[in-house]
C-alpha cells in the first residue's frame, strides 16, 4: 500500500515538473546594451534559401541578401571593427531561439504579421515581399482563385498558408518542414502548386528550369527585421542604420547584386 | 496549456485519429508480414531464406524517414499516386515488419530441435508442426519484445508528420508555428501519445502474465 501511494506521488510530482517548466519566463535584458558592449551582433539567418541566405557547398559560408545586410547593419551600428555571428534558423526554430537569447536579431525572411508582433518587435520592412505561385511549365493554372478543389503546397509556419485561404478556400494545402522538401513534393505531383513569397520562389524557379511563377504577388506582405519583444532600443537603432543604408547607396547595391537579371523579377520596384 | 488544447480540440482529434489509423493498420500488416518472413527465414527452402534476408536487412538497415520519402516522392513518379498518409503507414509497416520478423524468428529459434523432430515424428508435416507446435510456443515467448516493437510503431507513426499525413505530430506542428507556444503545444501532444501507448504497455504485460500462468 504505501509502495502504491509512493509511486502515485512521485507520478504527480513528475507531471507537476512539466507544467512548471512551460511556465518559466527570461529575465529581460536590453540587447542593444549587450551587442554594443561586446561589438557583435548574433543574427539568425536562413541557409536554405537561394538569394537570401544559401549555404555554399564549396566554401561552407552562408552567402545571399540578408547575409550581407546583416554584414553591413552591423558595422553601420557597431563601427568598422564590430563582428557579425550567423546562427542558421529555420521558420519554425527562429522565434524560439530569440526567445532564449540563442540570438540577437532574425533577419530570416520573416513577414510581419499581427500574430508575430504579439511575440517580438519588428523594425521597418526591409524586403517588399508578398506570396505568389511557382508551377510547371505546362500548368493550366494562371490564379491563385483557381486553386480551389486542388492540392497545394506550403512549408510550415509561413503566412502563404492563410493567404491562399483567403482566396481559394476550398483548397487542400499540404505543409512540409523546408523549401526543398515542398519543392521535391510539387515534382512528385504531390500537389499542382507550390507557394510561398516571390523572393523565395524567384531563387526556386532560377535553380530547377521547368517551372515558373504565375499570377503575381497575390498578398503583399513585406519582410520585417525582428528582436524580442520590448527591445525598443534595439528596434530604433536597427531602422536607424537601415535608413542610412537605403541613403548612402548601400542597399540598392545589395539588391542589384543578388536580384538583376531573375526573369520574372521587377527589380526597379525594389530600389529605394 | 489548458487553452492550447481547447483553442486546437478539433485539429488534435484530428491528428489523433490520423495516429491511431496508422498505427492500427500498420500493427496488424507489419505483424502478418513480420511472422511471415519469419517463417521464411528458418524455413528449409534456402532461395526462401535468401529473399527474407534481403528483405529484412533492407528495410532494417535504413532510417524510417528515407523509406517513407522514397514511397512518398520516388513512387508516384514512377508507379502509383501516394498521398502522405498511405505512404508513411506503408514506409511504418515495412520497416516495423523486418524488426518484428527478427523478434519472432529469435522465439522460433529458442524452441529446441526437439520439439520439432518430435511433432514431426508424430506424423506431422513441417506446416503443421510449426502451426500447432512450435509458434504457439514462440509468440509467447516474444511477447516482451513484441510489445516493445509495437510501442516503438506507435511513436515511430509521427514520420507521418514529415509528408504531410495529417496525423497527431503533423497537426502539433502547425498549432505549435500558429501560436508559437512550441513548449506547450509539444507537452500536449506527449501526453496524447502517453494515452495511447501505456494502455498497450500494460496490455502487453498482462497478456505475458497471463500467458505465463
Amino acid at each position: 500500500m504505501m509502495k502504491k501511494i509512493k509511486q502515485i506521488f512521485l507520478l504527480a510530482l513528475g507531471i507537476g515538473l512539466i507544467f512548471t517548466l512551460t511556465g518559466c519566463s527570461s529575465a529581460n535584458d536590453n540587447t542593444y546594451k549587450e551587442v554594443k558592449q561586446s561589438k557583435s551582433i548574433t543574427w539568425g539567418i536562413r541557409a536554405d534559401t537561394r538569394l537570401f541566405g544559401l549555404t555554399n557547398i564549396r566554401t561552407g559560408k552562408i552567402e545571399g541578401f540578408e547575409v550581407d545586410l546583416a554584414q553591413a547593419l552591423t558595422k553601420q551600428m557597431l563601427g568598422k571593427n564590430a563582428h557579425a555571428d550567423f546562427l542558421t534558423t529555420t521558420a519554425n526554430t527562429r522565434i524560439p531561439l530569440l526567445k532564449n537569447h540563442n540570438i540577437d536579431v532574425v533577419l530570416a525572411t520573416m513577414t510581419i504579421t499581427k500574430e508575430r508582433e504579439k511575440q517580438v518587435d519588428f523594425t521597418k520592412p526591409y524586403f517588399p515581399a508578398g506570396s505568389s505561385l511557382l508551377v510547371p511549365d505546362d500548368s493550366k493554372i494562371k490564379d491563385v482563385r483557381q486553386l480551389n478543389d486542388k492540392t497545394v503546397l506550403a512549408v510550415k509556419g509561413t503566412t502563404a498558408v492563410d493567404d491562399v485561404h483567403k482566396f481559394a478556400p476550398k483548397a487542400r494545402i499540404l505543409q512540409f518542414d523546408d523549401y526543398g522538401q515542398a519543392m521535391s513534393a510539387l515534382k512528385a505531383k504531390q500537389g499542382v502548386a507550390l507557394t510561398t513569397d516571390n523572393g523565395l520562389l524567384a531563387g526556386i524557379a532560377q535553380e530547377n528550369p521547368g517551372y515558373k511563377l504565375v499570377g503575381g504577388v497575390y498578398a503583399y506582405a513585406p519582410y520585417g527585421i525582428a528582436v524580442d519583444k520590448g527591445q525598443t532600443q534595439m528596434v530604433d537603432h536597427l531602422n536607424k542604420a537601415l535608413k542610412e543604408l537605403e541613403e548612402n547607396g548601400t542597399y540598392n547595391r545589395l539588391i542589384n547584386k543578388w536580384f538583376k537579371g531573375i526573369p520574372g523579377f521587377n527589380v526597379k520596384e525594389m530600389l529605394k | 496549456m489548458w487553452q492550447i488544447l481547447t483553442n486546437n480540440w478539433s485539429s488534435f482529434l484530428t491528428g489523433f485519429w490520423n495516429t491511431i489509423l496508422c498505427s492500427v493498420i500498420a500493427l496488424i500488416f507489419s505483424l502478418i508480414l513480420g511472422v511471415i518472413f519469419a517463417l521464411l527465414e528458418v524455413a528449409p527452402p534456402k532461395i526462401g531464406r535468401i529473399i527474407a534476408h534481403i528483405y529484412i536487412e533492407i528495410f532494417r538497415n535504413i532510417p524510417l524517414l528515407v523509406i517513407v520519402m522514397i514511397f512518398y516522392l520516388i513512387v508516384p513518379r514512377f508507379l502509383v499516386r501516394l498521398s502522405g498518409f498511405q505512404a508513411g503507414t506503408i514506409g511504418l509497416t515495412l520497416y516495423t515488419s523486418a524488426f518484428i520478423a527478427e523478434t519472432v524468428r529469435s522465439g522460433i529459434n529458442s524452441i529446441g530441435d526437439g520439439q520439432m523432430e518430435g511433432a514431426r515424428s508424430n506424423g506431422m508435416t513441417y506446416i503443421q508442426a510449426m502451426r500447432y507446435v512450435i509458434l504457439p510456443q514462440a509468440l509467447k515467448i516474444v511477447i516482451p519484445p513484441l510489445g516493445n516493437q509495437f510501442v516503438n510503431l506507435i511513436k515511430n507513426s509521427s514520420v507521418l508528420a514529415f509528408v504531410a499525413g495529417f496525423d497527431l505530430m503533423y497537426q502539433a506542428q502547425l498549432i505549435a508555428f500558429a501560436s508559437f507556444q512550441t513548449i506547450d503545444t509539444y507537452v500536449v501532444v506527449g501526453l496524447f501519445y502517453l494515452v495511447l501507448t501505456l494502455p498497450l504497455s500494460y496490455y502487453m504485460r498482462h497478456l505475458e502474465k497471463k500467458l505465463s500462468n
